[in-house]
């Protein structure tokens, strides 16, 4: 493993998919293996002894774990091509603030939606639509989270996207209705061949989701 | 640079706080310190200024909107006074780790901390000093590395790492005192007890590291507080 990139992935990881599109904005190449989460192997283990989870980037067989420092290392090691965050402090605090909101919230609200029902799920809906129309109120009139450029922000929310109509089928809502300057947003961000190539096919993932409901003992 | 062109919306008892306030001192940026006492309810500055956490610190630079979430603010005077000493390493692999511990500190290291004052019965507690005391190892492991034999884990200065990790100093002994236990200690931690006496000490951090005794008062109060209103809700 000496020299080279490896990236220790889970195809419907979102935070998997952040450094997918990284790597591929850079261009660089890479070794992707792919981990089975419930049992997880020597490898995974022992590059990411912490936390024991994906994703991992290895770059010249050190290890980096967390999805947003691998996100910030990549684009600091290849500064020449893609800059994903902007040369400015401020703006680059705002990203930063932006990215880290999409992690505080969007994973834990969009779990909420599918493992609950009834009343709770209805609250979780209104949350997770909520924090949807506040990064919309920041995207603003931009085509980019990044401005005129995709970004770093862009990177940190798009890989949620294919996990929308998941979302959507068990909670019974319409999140193009509710938000559809984000809907045009993330289709904006599919054109991109990294974004394209890196997402999950939204189906696969509504299985996917089903069988862990399964897992979890939610009808 | 005039002293309200910066300004910094804070908590005296907040380790969060404490924060950006290293990181201007070590660039020997003049700052106006907004003190709020959140206890007794927030200021319409900080609704104004935070709305989307309402929580300190945070940091108003000139005609900027305001910066939130104390290490993007700790990066972002890195980054503007970029003239001054460095705060985040030079180099991508040793940033990623300095962020790498920083997050974890905060994600899950500082809760096992605060989890503690609040556990319910002897085994929640043993259990919540059982995972502060494992994290302590990691960082007694991360220390020998990044410090490389060094006083601090930004090396020769205080970093990025050191700030992150040193605010939580002010609790931990606190944490200590109420539990009548050595949490960093020479036998088991001894590069860390040297670190944060290192660190307590620095010209940088001593004026906005809070007064144990004072932290103790305060957190006595915050545990009551947590206490009674998890008992009303039981009641109800």
């Amino acid at each position: 493993m000496e020299g080279g990139v490896v990236l220790l992935d889970f195809w419907p990881s979102m935070f998997g998919m952040r450094v997918r599109i990284a790597l591929a904005e850079k261009e660089i190449k890479y070794e992707y293996i792919e981990q089975d989460l419930r049992n997880k192997s020597d490898l995974l283990l022992q590059m990411n002894p912490v936390h024991k989870k994906i994703p991992v980037l290895v770059h010249n067989g050190k290890p980096i774990c967390e999805s947003l420092v691998q996100v910030q290392y990549i684009d600091e090691v290849w500064k020449n091509q893609a800059p994903l965050l902007p040369a400015d402090p401020y703006k680059r605090a705002t990203a930063r603030f932006w990215a880290d909101f999409v992690d505080k919230k969007m994973y834990d609200s969009g779990s909420r939606v599918w493992k609950t029902k009834g009343e709770e799920q209805e609250a979780a809906k209104k949350e997770f639509i909520g924090n949807l129309k506040l990064l919309e109120g920041e995207l603003g009139d931009n085509l980019y989270f990044g401005g005129d450029g995709f970004g770093y922000v862009d990177v940190a929310l798009v890989p949620f996207y294919c996990w929308f109509y998941a979302y959507e089928q068990c909670g019974n809502f319409s999140i193009e209705a509710e938000c559809p300057k984000l809907i045009a947003w993330a289709k904006r961000c599919m054109q991109k061949e990294s974004v394209a190539k890196s997402l999950a096919d939204p189906e696969k993932v509504y299985g996917f989701l089903l069988q862990l409901k399964k897992a979890y003992g939610i009808e | 640079m005039a002293t309200s062109e910066v300004k910094l919306l804070g908590s005296w008892p907040s380790p969060y706080a404490m924060r950006p306030r290293i990181a201007l001192n070590i660039k020997s940026v003049d700052y106006e310190y907004i003190d709020e006492k959140l206890w007794e309810g927030k200021s319409q500055l900080l609704f104004q200024s935070n709305p989307v956490y309402k929580k300190i610190p945070v940091l108003i630079h000139g005609h900027l909107k305001p910066i939130c979430e104390s290490l993007i603010i700790v990066q972002y005077i890195d980054e503007a006074w970029s003239s001054g000493p460095s705060i985040l390493p030079s180099d991508p692999y040793e940033r990623a780790v300095a962020r790498f511990w920083a997050a974890y500190l905060d994600d899950k290291w500082f809760p096992a901390v605060k989890s503690i004052g609040v556990a319910k019965g002897e085994e929640e507690k043993k259990a919540a000093i059982a995972q502060v005391e494992q994290g302590l190892g990691l960082m007694e492991e991360a220390f020998g590395q990044c410090s490389k034999g060094k006083a601090f884990f930004g090396g020769d200065e205080i970093g990025y790492l050191d700030i992150a990790f040193g605010s939580f100093l002010g609790w931990l002994r606190v944490t200590e005192r109420f539990n009548e236990m050595k949490l960093i200690d020479e036998a088991n931690t001894p590069g860390l007890a040297h670190w944060a006496d290192s660190f307590c000490s620095h010209a940088a951090v001593k004026d906005v590291m809070p007064d144990t005794d004072k932290l103790a008062e305060f957190g006595k109060m915050v545990i009551a507080k947590i206490k009674a209103a998890g008992a009303a809700a039981q009641r109800h």
